[in-house]
């Protein structure tokens, strides 16, 4: 059961509250008459599935049923940060800031990939 | 390899059981195969088998990071149907539902395949015009379906809610008579142990790390336990299709989802078919062991952990008490989430990728285990002519690109 922080709110909620929306910070391309069928299939179908962190939108369904922004670890599940639309996330891949207990879950026996 | 027989049984019990075979060697790797399987699941294991019994390579490795069987092929809900919508579709699911017929005589191995019929609910107008649809385009490319009614759907599952009280009250179901369940873990030792016999290497606890690519060609994989050569490689990952993918430099379409299942303490027969509703979101059969096992809907978040939210599991037995009330006091004795590969579609990739030599069978989603043999052997016919079996070739994954995707949502059984 997650525990959510929706940045709307200003409240930590249960999960069952919001619902997930699939990868956040996709851009429509500005003009779809000009792409090409693989610009115009990547964006319609093809969604970032990492291994680790993970930018994903998430609505508040049944509270202030606003869209927002979460950071999670798609092995160990924990959400690392919540942010408004529009704005950025502070935690990447790349970032050095990943907590230690995230990396330990992904590593341990038992839990694949 | 020793064949399984009533007579071998006897044989052995003289000897208290202790000097049976074992079912498959654990060999070294060899520096080159011809071809090479990445994923010793159900579908990869059947590729194996497929590709040496029956298209003559028998130089074949089949890579496996962890044990045989022991991802998707071993968690699902062991459900065997090819009533699908769709020509594409319906051809592939029916290929494999013509193999399940004979699979436990073409082995040699039990698969426990019992054709016990599946029932697709209907509990709205619209459920019941797309289940006539649906088994209309059934018939017309020669699977076996019926559209009942409530009363008839009664009778078939005496056990099943079928009055007019219910929040969403059953006005029918499909009925696929030859459809049914089978023990997944025997698909996978099966398969394994025949393409064994054929000479197979399987690969146990051996992970492929990355590929070797030259000039848009394959020629091997680097593994946790050193490098090892082959001109055609086929990925049959399942939920770990997508980094694999990355690892060969393109993309797939596939999201990576947990999928739970659970099963009950086991009871005394009670149900004798299985009964799938997507509209109240559940389905259930009985195993011979007694308990019910029972699945709905992934969760809709990414995850490769293999473990999902308690709140999927709360509406799913919700689900199963609407339809089934008596099981109300029934207690649940375990539950575990598997990661299955979605596509945009709700239909497999079977296909040829950027990389020549490279060939990826990947994104059954929710559904694949009934699949395995058919998914098998037309993988093989493509892995060992190089060209795409008819059946297969529909399933490309530059579909998503051309617009000819293949929209099995509504058969799918299981909402994405």
């Amino acid at each position: 059961m997650f525990y959510i922080y929706c940045p709307y709110c200003g409240e930590h909620r249960e999960e069952e509250e919001f619902r997930p929306k699939g990868q956040a910070h996709i851009e429509r391309p500005a003009e779809p008459e000009a792409c090409s069928d693989e610009e115009w299939g990547n964006y319609l179908f093809f969604r970032n599935n990492p291994r680790g962190v993970h930018h994903e939108m998430w609505v508040h369904a049944v509270g202030c049923r606003k869209f927002f922004n979460v950071t999670r670890h798609t092995v160990s599940y924990e959400i690392l940060e919540t942010y408004k639309m529009g704005e950025q996330p502070s935690i990447t891949a790349d970032s050095q800031s990943l907590p230690r207990e995230v990396a330990a879950v992904s590593h341990q026996e038992g839990v694949w990939a | 390899m020793q064949r399984y027989s009533g007579f071998g049984l006897v044989k052995h019990a003289l000897s208290h059981h202790e000097n049976w075979e074992r079912q498959w060697r654990n060999p070294t790797a060899k520096k080159q195969y011809e071809v090479i399987i990445v994923g010793g699941g159900g579908h990869g294991l059947a590729t194996a088998y497929y590709l040496a019994k029956e298209f003559g390579v028998k130089n074949v490795a089949v890579i496996e990071k962890g044990w045989l069987g022991g991802g998707n092929t071993a968690r699902n809900t062991t459900i065997v149907r090819s009533n699908y919508l769709w020509d594409e579709a319906a051809a592939l699911y029916e290929h494999a539902m013509k193999l399940w017929e004979g699979l436990s005589q073409d082995i040699n191995y039990n698969v426990m395949f019992s054709q016990r019929g599946v029932l697709n609910l209907g509990h709205t107008l619209q459920d019941m015009r797309d289940i006539q649809r649906r088994v209309n385009a059934n018939r017309l490319s020669g699977i076996d379906g019926e559209v009942l009614d409530a009363e008839a759907v009664q009778e078939l599952v005496p056990i099943l809610d079928c009055s007019r009280n219910t929040r969403y009250p059953v006005l029918g179901a499909s009925w696929q008579p030859r459809a049914g369940v089978a023990r997944h873990d025997a698909v996978a030792w099966g398969y394994a142990r025949g393409a064994d016999a054929h000479g197979v290497d399987i690969l146990q606890q051996t992970e492929v790390t990355g590929f070797k690519i030259r000039d848009g060609q394959i020629y091997g994989v680097h593994t946790t336990r050193g490098d090892i050569e082959a001109k055609t490689v086929g990925c049959v990952a399942a939920g770990h299709s997508g980094v694999l993918a990355n690892m060969a430099g393109f993309n797939l379409p596939l999201e990576s989802h947990p999928l739970q299942a659970l099963v009950s303490e086991p009871i005394k027969p009670i149900l004798d078919t299985v009964v799938m509703s997507n509209h109240v979101h559940g389905y259930v059969s009985q195993s011979d062991k007694g308990d019910l096992v029972i699945g709905a809907g992934i969760d809709g978040y990414n995850g490769y952990g293999q473990r999902g939210s308690y709140p999927t599991v709360e509406h799913t037995l919700q689900a199963i008490l609407e339809m089934f009330p008596i099981f109300s006091r029934v207690r649940m004795n375990r539950q575990w989430g598997g990661i299955v590969d979605t596509c945009p579609d709700a239909c497999p990739i079977i296909s040829k990728t950027p990389v020549k030599g490279l060939y990826f069978n990947c994104g059954w989603g929710t559904g694949g285990f009934k699949a395995t043999p058919g998914s098998g052997h037309v993988f093989a016919a493509s892995l060992a002519k190089g060209e795409m079996h008819p059946i297969a070739e529909p399933f490309s994954m530059f579909r998503f690109h051309s617009g000819a995707l293949i929209d099995e949502h509504g058969a799918a059984g299981v909402a994405h």
